[in-house]
């Protein structure tokens, strides 16, 4: 059985695609956590950080190119046991012990829906390898497909992070050290979407089209309860890690876009979903990287990720502010930034795909649409809040105060990142047609005849009605009509300027006590959305005598839901299951020979009878 | 000559636009039975702003100071996406009718930042207000966008600019869109830009540490966007075909039929400020609500071909 192993690897455009996308982030994340883990750490722990790291990195890199399905768990339970150590790295935290804790215990349950879908698998095609398994899978019935489906989403969704199998990612995230932060939120959780591409729509090959549709269902409720919690958090990486979950949201409809449109035979749609998810991919690993290592700047400089006590820091830190705002903009879908490109085309295939379906399924594509749209304003206001509050007016507390830059390697991580992300902004003809190969090859279809420039997104089914993209001339205009204002502002009036206080309508000595808070921020949306998010009030007075209030404490905060209703409720059953069991332990001998009694004669019962 | 063409395309829009918001304010005043100020008074304004001394809060970093200039040039571009007079070029292929979405949105993030930037809880209660107003704007915008291009199988602008014929789905997406363009143009029963009330402002409140030349820029493109919104708005509800240059006398009348209808939605505009009461910020939610089943509608038209 063991005999028809073989540990050959994959070296497909899919695999080379992520390999691509771990090594972007990989090293400039590694090249920043050289003065990061200075100071931060002592002399040992700094070089058990740089072995858990490339044991990291190198688990990703054999997840994504091993070619059978028992290497695929082997460096799956690697890469997430690795990454387990690396969360509870910083381990004289309370909260890291925990965060690992519901980590790893959430990791094991999507590997234990892996291990039975891949069981399956193995039972119709008696190998374990890719392609023997993928040519098995033709003869597969619908139902156990349809069920090996289900086990797949169930267990990659819960590294992938999908609603309601997130509840990990804002504990797990934000607790490891940053450049950790920025290679699990870029990089591992897209071995998750690698893995869906890899045995969904490459080896399982969808045909139902309800495959699609649910993750498209999935998606949409990810990217919007992600954003609405990250619109609520101040904790600066717990913000960025309900982003991802937002993120892998935007992924995912490209992803069920791409799967709903195999099924429906549309292959030129296909591919162009799977383009726009896969560049949605690596442009989130790039800006949500680069972000993490601003936000680790920022940790490193000031000592609290809370940003109700940050602010002005883009007076004391003016480099890392500025890798901020690039991240803050690609993530937010501002042109001409890669986010917009991808977020562009992502709900440009909505439209495209609209064109070519029929009935419901047209406005169910234009409610995903607008969906996403309602994301991306949602994420433009977060970030508005993440950069503002962060970065801009007075300090609120001395931590911010006193912030200085950050040394050179942690710069230079950040450039790097930050330059990518206008790079992948404004190349982005070349890359989607290099997308095209990965996504031809993912599912198999031949897509060298497509033409994918982004100039000329010609349709198939309509000559002559073309969709034009160029984010070169896009940025060039802007920045013409940038300088030519700034010429007429020159020019032309009167050129006093005077820097005088902030109007603070004749009271004395406006400070940051009197600025606009994160929570502030988000009361309008917290209002809104309140139906979901459920808030509620603390308040309480602290007394010096019956009749003076000294002073007054006020909290405000918001219910999780899926933590209350589904995670709760479920923990409380094992807890309580675990507590009856524990009858049966009392700590006797006699009892204990007496159960070695029973069971050998049960045995023996169940021997001679069966 | 395209190059021409649209440069002069920006210089009209740069001219005309503030006499929009003049019209509506005279409008409004008329209905009032007021005199109200000339129609020309926002050239006056802009004029005078350009001659008075700036004030910069001493708290504000560079993001203040390039906002100004961010905004204009990010609502111009959406203006040069807009297809005035129709003609191939390659303009038009910097990007698309979803392209302007985030073209709008990349001058209002930095306006959002600015206003965060000098540290007066006035900027930040309108930099909140006005994210989260914008950010219910945009799926009923997107869907505008898309039950519009359901009919005519693309989201090039210059695709619908086109003759088409007035649909139940193209009439309901015009509403949709007249929701959405009082939000962004921030009107009555949204916003409101008369007041300095710092309850109720919105816009305002964004840009009250602007001054001089620099808030006459933000002013500027605030003209510019809302002449841009009203183009779309009349472009679906009232389609036209543009004439070929022979015929003179067809030139003319395309060119006031062209000014009518502006005209129209203009008028329109200003009865409703007049008509209606300001909302509490929380109810902004149910008007966007509405506009965005008022473009689901439109969707669910288009897609029965009615």
């Amino acid at each position: 059985m063991i005999g028809n192993l073989n540990f050959t690897l994959l070296f497909d455009p899919l695999s080379l695609f992520f390999i691509l996308v771990i090594f972007v982030i990989s090293v400039p994340s590694a090249i920043y956590s050289v003065s990061y883990l200075k100071g931060e750490y002592s002399f040992a722990k700094i070089i058990l950080a740089w072995i858990l790291l490339l044991v990291f990195v190198l688990s990703m890199v054999f997840v994504v190119t091993v070619s059978n399905i028992l290497a695929f768990l082997a460096f799956w339970e690697i890469m997430s046991l690795v990454s387990y150590f690396l969360v509870v790295f910083d381990a004289r935290h309370e909260k890291s012990i925990q965060a690992g804790m519901i980590y790893i215990v959430m990791t094991h349950i999507g590997t234990a829906f892996l291990i039975a879908a891949f069981m399956l698998m193995y039972k119709y095609a008696h190998s374990f390898d890719f392609l023997t398994i993928k040519n098995a899978c033709q003869t597969m019935p619908l139902q156990t497909k349809n069920i090996v489906f289900l086990l797949l989403l169930a267990g990659f969704g819960t590294k992938a992070g999908i609603v309601p199998l997130h509840i990990w990612l804002p504990y797990a995230h934000p607790q490891a050290p940053s450049h950790i932060s920025s290679i699990m939120s870029g990089v591992m959780i897209k071995t998750a979407i690698y893995g869906i591409v890899r045995f969904v729509i490459f080896i399982l090959c969808v045909n139902s089209s309800w495959w699609g549709v649910l993750i498209l269902v999935l998606a949409v409720i990810s990217c919007l309860v992600g954003v609405i919690y990250a619109l609520m958090e101040h904790d600066i990486k717990r913000l960025l890690a309900y982003h991802s979950v937002e993120n892998i949201g935007i992924i995912l409809l490209g992803i069920g876009m791409a799967m709903f449109f195999i099924s429906l035979n549309l292959p030129y749609l296909s591919i162009f979903s799977l383009i726009a998810a896969l560049y949605h991919l690596i442009n989130h690993a790039i800006f949500k990287g680069l972000l993490f290592l601003c936000a680790g700047s920022v940790y490193k400089a000031t000592g609290t990720r809370d940003i109700e006590k940050l602010g002005g820091l883009i007076k004391s830190m003016p480099q890392t502010a500025a890798y901020f705002l690039l991240g803050a903009m690609a993530i937010s879908a501002l042109p001409p930034l890669n986010g917009f490109v991808s977020e562009w085309l992502t709900l440009q295939a909505f439209f495209l795909g609209a064109f070519n379906v029929m009935g419901g399924a047209r406005l169910f594509l234009g409610i995903c649409a607008a969906m996403l749209a309602l994301t991306s304003g949602l994420a433009a206001a977060c970030f508005v809040k993440a950069f503002g509050i962060t970065f801009l007016a007075q300090p609120r507390s001395r931590y911010a105060k006193d912030a200085k830059e950050v040394s050179l390697s942690m710069k230079i991580g950040m450039l790097f990142l930050s330059l990518l992300t206008v790079i992948f902004g404004l190349a982005a003809a070349k890359i989607i047609k290099l997308l095209a190969i990965v996504a031809g090859s993912a599912t198999g279809i031949d897509s060298s005849g497509m033409i994918f420039s982004i100039n000329n997104l010609s349709l198939t089914l309509q000559a002559g009605k073309s969709i034009y993209l160029s984010t070169p001339l896009l940025a060039l205009v802007l920045i013409i009509l940038g300088i030519a204002s700034f010429a007429i502002y020159k020019l032309f009036g009167t050129a006093k300027e005077i820097i005088y206080k902030t109007w603070d309508c004749g009271y004395y000595k406006l400070d940051s006590r009197n600025e606009y808070t994160a929570t502030a921020f988000s009361k309008p949306f917290r209002i809104a959305f309140s139906f979901f998010l459920m808030p509620y009030r603390k308040t309480q007075k602290i007394r010096e005598s019956f009749y003076h209030v000294k002073s007054f404490a006020y909290e405000t905060h918001t219910t999780l839901v899926f933590k209350k209703y589904i995670y709760d409720p479920v923990l409380a059953l094992v807890f309580g299951l675990a507590k009856s069991m524990r009858r049966l332990q009392p700590g006797s001998i006699h009892l204990y020979l007496g159960y070695i009694f029973i069971t050998v004669l049960l045995l023996i019962i169940f021997m001679h009878k069966f | 000559m395209k190059i021409i063409i649209i440069i002069l395309q920006l210089i009209l829009f740069i001219i005309v636009a503030p006499i929009l918001s003049g019209l509506v304010s005279k409008i409004k005043n008329n209905i009032r039975l007021r005199k109200g100020q000339s129609i020309l008074q926002p050239y006056y304004n802009l004029a005078k702003l350009f001659f008075k001394d700036e004030v910069v809060s001493e708290t504000a970093s560079w993001i203040f100071r390039i906002t100004p200039f961010v905004v204009i040039s990010s609502t111009l571009v959406a203006a040069m996406l807009i297809p005035v007079v129709i003609l191939p070029s390659p303009i038009y292929k910097m990007g698309d009718f979803l392209a302007l979405i985030f073209i709008f949105a990349l001058g209002r993030f930095f306006l959002a930042l600015s206003a965060l930037d000098t540290g007066s809880s006035f900027g930040g209660m309108g930099s909140s207000r006005e994210m989260f107003i914008s950010s219910l704007v945009e799926p009923a915008f997107c869907l505008v966008v898309f039950s519009i291009s359901l009919e005519f199988g693309s989201t090039d602008i210059s695709a619908f600019s086109g003759i088409h014929a007035v649909s139940v789905s193209s009439t309901v997406a015009a509403v949709a869109l007249f929701l959405v363009t009082i939000a962004e143009t921030s009107r009555i029963p949204v916003d409101n830009q008369e007041t300095h009330l710092e309850l109720t402002m919105v816009h305002e409140a964004m840009v009250l540490e602007y001054s001089g030349k620099r808030l006459a820029l933000i002013e500027m493109s605030s003209y510019i966007k809302q002449m841009i919104l009203f183009f779309l708005i009349a472009q679906i509800i009232f389609p036209i075909a543009q004439p070929g240059l022979g015929n003179l006398m067809q030139l003319v009348l395309w060119a006031l039929w062209y000014l009518a209808r502006i005209i129209i939605i203009v008028i329109t505009v200003a009865l409703v400020e007049v008509s209606v009461a300001k909302m509490r910020l929380f109810r902004v939610a149910d008007f966007l609500g509405f506009a965005f089943v008022l473009g689901v509608i439109a969707t669910v038209c288009a897609i029965l071909g009615v």
